[in-house]
């Protein structure tokens, strides 16, 4: 691979193995992620997928147990060295939990939440912190629902409208990549759904990786597909390829056994 | 094995189906009794000051400073208990000026920053200094803080407002750290992880996010230290000097090296040698009810306040 195709990447890693304390949770993963697409992880529970998720924001480190070792590489820079700056690492990489976890306060502290933590008081005057509200609610859609309750606390709005409210805070801080940890598994079908076209508007602008248990939402939802099993990534390609014609039998057995 | 366990399990719930209103009776018994306990201080302390309740002064009682209730032949006794309070409110407050802070403090470094080893060690100390009775921090204001104070400020005696003070702190941080960790605890991981993967530094965290969502409990924690603060008797009675003045300029940081005599320290010190029923004797059971009315003042402006607070986050 050639250095101007590597720099492309948005994620890209080689030979990243995770410990929790003794129990290996990543065995020698590299995985090339494109810009620009929606990129989903699939396998069965405990195979490691958030755990994957959560290394390309450095977040797993909170655990004071975890063992790093390889490398990750997010927009061509190396992010586990000392010098990296974390706060601008989940700048640029923003995530989306599996459980809509909205901060306790109003909607629109939600929305500045991130940028206030990043710049001073003076580089936000209140005209600015309303075009920010305004337009990240009005990426996700929220705007005309919430606009005349910006001060309502967060955490009282239905689960879609807060994990919506969750995608919508990212966005002030002009993220490159967007992870999500099986972001629908709190919703309905309809929320499901129309998060879904929600992932599918911000792919333009946003490279996004999924993580998700629900094959038909991988196959509906997703550009390329990952497969995962016990640690190990065991097939990535695009997705119609890895669910037509699954190179690997154990990704053939477990698409087939959750869908077929 | 498993049927062990089964009939087990049954004789415990025909137990439990026996002692139900035993238990019940003992649960209500034990809720009542709180509540007679309450009523019976009251009962008594308003009992004892009862006779004399009409005949108090009570513009000289609260706004005068004359304590004088075994006078010199032939002139009359007064009651002027303005530096007694003045004493308790200035404890309380220079205390808490001291101990909610450290208390916060302590408590954010234990549940946020501080782990493994570090962080029990920490949990145990706080423990041990809960489990300190209150005449060996007197001591400790006596033997230990006295020449200090004495040293640092060039004072003839270390016993003061500012030592008392910080013995009252130090009795009431214990406290506080334990509430306040408890609801920091209590706030659920997802709110740091949310705050963490926006990019939000750990103080970012403790005081952005932690503070808001905990601050029914951290206020509460404050004010049982406040409480605290102004119950404490044998401690302060030994920590403060024990002299009734009230200074002429509050601005002055000079009077934190004024001696004190708080409410408490007065009740502790003169009812074993007033004369039973005796004026003197009543007037100490006054002062009683003012510490009553003191901390039935404090506990609901601490509903309020908690309450208060409650409400801002359903509409915020
Ligand atoms: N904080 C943790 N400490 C110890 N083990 C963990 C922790 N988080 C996850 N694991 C373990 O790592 C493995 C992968 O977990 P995870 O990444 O959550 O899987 P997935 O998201 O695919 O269901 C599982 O076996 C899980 O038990
Ligand atoms: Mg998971």
């Amino acid at each position: 691979m050639s250095d101007t195709e590597t720099d492309e990447l948005s994620i890209r890693t080689r030979n990243l193995s995770l410990w929790y304390g003794n129990f290996q949770a990543l065995y020698d993963v590299s995985v090339d992620i494109k810009p620009n697409i929606i990129t989903s992880l699939i396998g069965p529970s405990g195979c490691g997928k958030t755990t994957l998720l959560r290394c390309f924001n450095r977040i797993n480190e909170r655990y004071g147990n975890v063992t790093t070792k390889g490398e990750v590489q997010i927009l061509g820079e190396n992010i586990y060295t000392e010098a990296v700056a974390l706060a601008e690492l989940r700048k640029s990489v923003g995530m989306v939990f599996q459980r809509p976890n909205p901060l306790p306060i109003s909607i629109e502290k939600n929305i500045l939440f991130g940028v206030r933590s990043h710049s001073r008081r003076s580089d936000l005057p209140a005209s600015r912190r309303e075009e920010l509200i305004e337009s990240a609610l009005t990426e996700v859609s929220l705007w005309n629902e919430l606009k005349d309750n910006l001060k309502r606390k967060a955490t009282t709005l239905t689960l879609e409208q807060q994990q919506k409210l969750c995608i919508a805070r990212l966005l002030p801080l002009k993220p490159d990549i967007i992870l999500m940890d099986e972001p629908c598994s709190a919703l309905d079908a309809d929320g499901i759904e129309r998060i879904e076209e929600l992932i599918s508007d911000l792919k333009d602008r946003y490279t996004i990786v999924i993580v998700t248990h629900n094959m038909a939402q991988a196959r509906r939802a997703s550009d390329e597909c990952i497969y995962m099993y016990l640690g190990e990534i065991k097939e990535h390609a695009p997705t119609m390829e890895l669910f037509m014609n699954p190179k690997n039998e154990q990704t053939a057995m477990y698409i087939e056994g959750r869908y077929g | 094995m498993a049927t062990k366990k089964t009939s087990l399990r049954g004789l415990g719930a025909k137990f439990l189906d026996g002692a139900e209103p035993l238990i019940r009776a003992l649960i209500y018994a034990s809720g009542w009794s709180s509540i007679v306990f309450v009523a019976a201080i009251f009962f008594f302390i308003f009992r004892e000051a009862w006779p004399i309740l009409p005949r108090v002064n009570w513009g000289e009682f609260f706004f005068t400073n004359d304590w004088v209730p075994v006078p010199a032949e032939g002139n009359k006794a007064s009651y002027g208990a303005m530096s007694m309070m003045y004493g308790t409110i200035s404890v309380t407050i220079v205390s808490m000026v001291i101990a909610v802070p450290l208390g916060l403090g302590a408590a954010v470094y234990i549940s946020e920053f501080a782990t493994g080893k570090v962080k029990e060690s920490f949990k145990v100390l706080i423990e041990l200094l809960a489990a300190i009775p209150s005449i060996v921090w007197g001591f400790i204001g006596l033997v230990v803080l006295n020449p200090i104070i004495q040293d640092v400020f060039g004072v003839a005696v270390g016993v003061n407002l500012l030592n008392g003070s910080i013995v009252v702190a130090f009795m009431a941080v214990p406290m506080i750290v334990s509430i306040s960790e408890d609801a920091l605890r209590a706030v659920p991981d997802t709110y740091r992880e949310a705050a963490l993967a926006l990019g939000a530094s750990k103080w970012q965290i403790v005081y952005k996010v932690l503070f808001p969502a905990a601050k029914n409990g951290l206020l509460a924690a404050c004010m049982l230290g406040v409480g605290r603060a102004v119950g404490e008797t044998m401690a302060v009675l030994m920590a403060t000097g024990n002299g009734m003045v009230i200074p002429e300029n509050f601005a002055n940081p000079a009077i934190l090296l004024d001696k004190v005599r708080t409410l408490t320290a007065t009740i502790v010190s003169e009812l074993p040698d007033s004369v039973h029923g005796g004026d003197h004797y009543r007037m100490l059971f006054v002062i009683g009810i003012v510490l009553l009315v003191f901390s039935v003042v404090i506990n609901v402006t601490s509903d309020i306040i908690v309450k208060g607070v409650k409400g801002d986050q359903k509409n915020a």
